[in-house]
């Protein structure tokens, strides 16, 4: 079991622990407190694959400014415990053993799938320079653009959270 | 026993490291709450802690004994699982950031290097600036998971507060970025080490050998000024003033809990400077170029009469206590100063965190300056000076410097 | 060394929990979440495949996707206060206007 195994292991059982979590909660705010957990083991994996650059934009951006943002919603629409609903006894009976079986399928074809791809942890660091090269060669044009979105997306939510004006 | 030390090296050494950043750090927060109440008594025509210790030098631990002492009660209504992991997060954070930053150049013991801080990364500059990011979420949690309408209030503003100023702060620090071309703050201290500059090698002058430096004193006001607002200091620290909201987002936590929240906020003001230190003001370097070998005596040049003072001081001070304490630091002062003299090899190791530390403390003091001299901000007099005035200035810097690199760089 | 394949599994149990909130959970805040837990799942799969075929293309579009999501949950979360304010309630089974 070498070191990136165990780390592997580690983190995905992190980020799914925190996956059920999301589902298994009642309050919504215990709900994004798991996702941060997810989205935190996740940029565990990214550096374990080598994508440092990309771990740290996951944590600046989804970490502290997507759920940032989650969080004050949460927060001023005062959102509260979910109420208990009647699961259906059939459903947890035979529907979890059957979801478990298709993942398992599920996974074997990937597994098959993929099996002669070479490893993702190879040791390698994918450098913030050669990722910035070709941001700006050939994926400029969707550079720009993206820029315009991210200012139509703060025009749009200015328009929306604004009260009305009588 | 040395082959299993070598073997499991790489383990043992961070450890060993870990342990002494955390004692050094947590020691260095305490006096710093002792500095700050000097400094801001002195400013205000008084003495400040005077009869703990010899010179209020003993207020830190009985700080710490009342927090340890004192009920910590649960207030009713709150979300426990919340309630009880917002300090520690607090807390978490900001000791984390401190494992990248590195304190001096690497340490060489015979034929065993290893780098002066605790981890050196490739982007370690991203990795605070991510860790300043996920510091919103301590205080967010905690003014809301206290079930009280003004922790609520100012937690929600601390933390909109907080957002805001990160902006500018990453940005600010960009033109360093452009100069140095990497993200590892090992190698942006090394990249100011222009050889016979010295002081003018500096980012904040920016003199460099092809001559491609643009001088960062907007980036670097920038940045201290978004430092201040993002550690809610004064003065930015209308969310946790006393006057205005109870305490802000810390009103409902009491001894260990507020002291955590307390060390934290200490420690990211620490964090905050050594990063301006190293970005701007050379990090570990001297500002006498290196062949002023003169130069490398000075800490003992300052060590020694520091020394003296003390022993002049202790000797005729009021208690009995002091008149132990005060003569004997002195002398541990001069005697460090002396043995610096005389060991070159001791003297080398000294050179870089001697520096490092005294552009911190003094980076550290214009921070406690600042709080006694300055009133506070309305909270949209905050607002607006974030994101009208701090932002398109940031940015401005960062056209200037690459407008300025690429005329150089090609004519 | 770790096997593609095992962060194209960890990627699918991710993308698959995040339907399962999506098709499960009544706060619309909640469902929104789950959203983006399918976007993160997608991501990581870009990002093994881009590790292990050596070219950096998938890591770049893995920002896109990042920076899109960030758009679109500001949008969003817009159209959530005002469909909160309106219906009074944050339960998705409540906003039924258009149901026969």
């Amino acid at each position: 079991m070498s070191f990136a195994l165990l780390m592997f292991f580690v983190l995905a059982g992190l980020a799914v622990l925190g996956a059920l979590a999301l589902i298994l909660q009642r309050h919504p705010i215990h709900s994004a407190l798991s996702l941060i957990l997810v989205m935190l083991s996740l940029a565990g994996l990214y550096l374990l694959m080598g994508a440092e650059f990309v771990a740290a934009v996951q944590i600046i951006v989804y970490g502290g400014a997507v759920m940032v943002l989650f969080v004050f919603v949460i927060m001023l629409l005062n959102a509260g415990e979910e109420e208990r609903t009647n699961f259906s006894k059939l459903a947890s009976v035979a529907g979890i053993p059957l979801a478990l079986a298709l993942a398992g399928v599920i996974a074997a074809a990937i597994a098959r799938g993929s099996g002669h791809l070479p490893s993702a942890t190879n040791g390698e660091l994918t450098s913030t320079r050669e990722l910035s090269k070709l941001l700006f060669s050939e994926f400029v044009y969707p550079f720009e653009l993206t820029s315009f979105l991210i200012l139509v997306a703060i025009l749009g939510a200015i328009v929306l959270a604004q009260r009305e004006q009588n | 026993m040395t082959e299993f030390l070598s073997q499991y090296a790489f383990v043992i050494v961070p450890v060993v490291k870990i342990v002494l950043l955390v004692f050094i750090v947590l020691t260095v927060d305490a006096y710093l709450t002792w500095l700050e109440r000097k400094v801001i008594a002195h400013i205000q025509a008084r003495w400040g802690p005077y009869r703990v210790g010899p010179h209020g030098l003993l207020q830190p631990l009985a700080d710490g004994a009342k927090f340890i002492l004192k009920e910590d009660p649960t207030p009713d209504g709150v979300d426990k699982k919340v309630y009880f992991f917002a300090p520690f997060l607090t807390l978490m954070l900001a000791l984390t950031s401190l494992a990248v930053i590195p304190f001096g150049p690497d340490i060489r013991i015979g034929s065993f290097t290893t780098n002066f801080g605790i981890a050196d990364l490739n982007i370690s500059l991203l990795v605070l600036f991510a860790i300043t990011a996920l510091s919103v979420y301590g205080i967010a949690l905690a003014g809301w998971s206290s079930n009280n309408k003004y922790s609520l209030l100012g937690g929600l503003r601390s933390s909109a507060q907080m957002i805001s100023y990160e902006l500018s702060m990453t940005l600010s620090v960009v033109g360093v970025l452009l100069m140095a071309g990497s993200l590892s703050l090992k190698e942006i201290v090394q990249l100011q080490d222009n050889g016979n500059l010295g002081l003018l090698g500096w980012n904040i002058i920016g003199f460099s050998k092809d001559g491609a430096g643009f001088t960062q004193v907007i980036g670097c006001l920038c940045f201290f000024i978004s430092a201040i607002a993002e550690t809610n200091r004064v003065p930015f620290d209308l969310p946790e003033a006393e006057s205005e909201l109870v305490g802000g987002y810390h009103t409902e936590y009491a001894s260990m809990k507020f002291a955590m929240f307390f060390i934290g906020e200490y420690t990211a003001m620490i964090t905050v400077s050594c990063l301006s230190t190293i970005l701007f003001f050379g990090g570990w370097l001297s500002p006498f170029p290196a062949s002023w070998i003169w130069a490398h005596y000075l800490p003992s040049v300052i060590l020694i009469p520091l020394g003296l003072w003390v022993i002049f001081d202790g000797i005729r001070y009021e208690t009995i206590l002091g008149r132990i304490v005060l003569p004997g630091l002195g002398t541990a002062l001069v005697l460090i100063g002396v043995a610096l003299a005389a060991f070159t090899r001791a003297n080398e190791l000294v050179q870089g965190p001697f520096w490092f530390f005294g552009k911190l403390f003094a980076v550290l003091f214009f921070y406690i300056w600042m709080r006694g001299t300055l009133p506070r901000f309305r909270y949209d007099q905050l607002m607006d000076f974030g994101w009208k005035f701090l932002l398109p200035v940031s940015i401005a810097n960062v056209i200037l410097t690459s407008a300025f690199i690429l005329w150089r760089m090609h004519g | 060394m770790v096997p593609t394949s095992y962060y194209l599994i960890l990627s699918a149990v991710l993308f698959g929990l995040g339907v399962l909130a999506f098709v499960f959970k009544r706060n619309i805040i909640t469902v929104f979440m789950a959203i983006e837990l399918m976007l993160n799942a997608v991501n990581l799969a870009f990002v093994a495949f881009s590790q292990a075929l050596g070219k950096s293309d998938g890591e770049i579009f893995v920002l896109f996707v990042i920076v899109v999501a960030a758009a679109e949950a500001a949008v969003g979360l817009g159209i959530i206060i005002l469909t909160a304010r309106n219906r009074r309630s944050l339960n998705v089974e409540r906003v039924d206007l258009l149901k026969l």
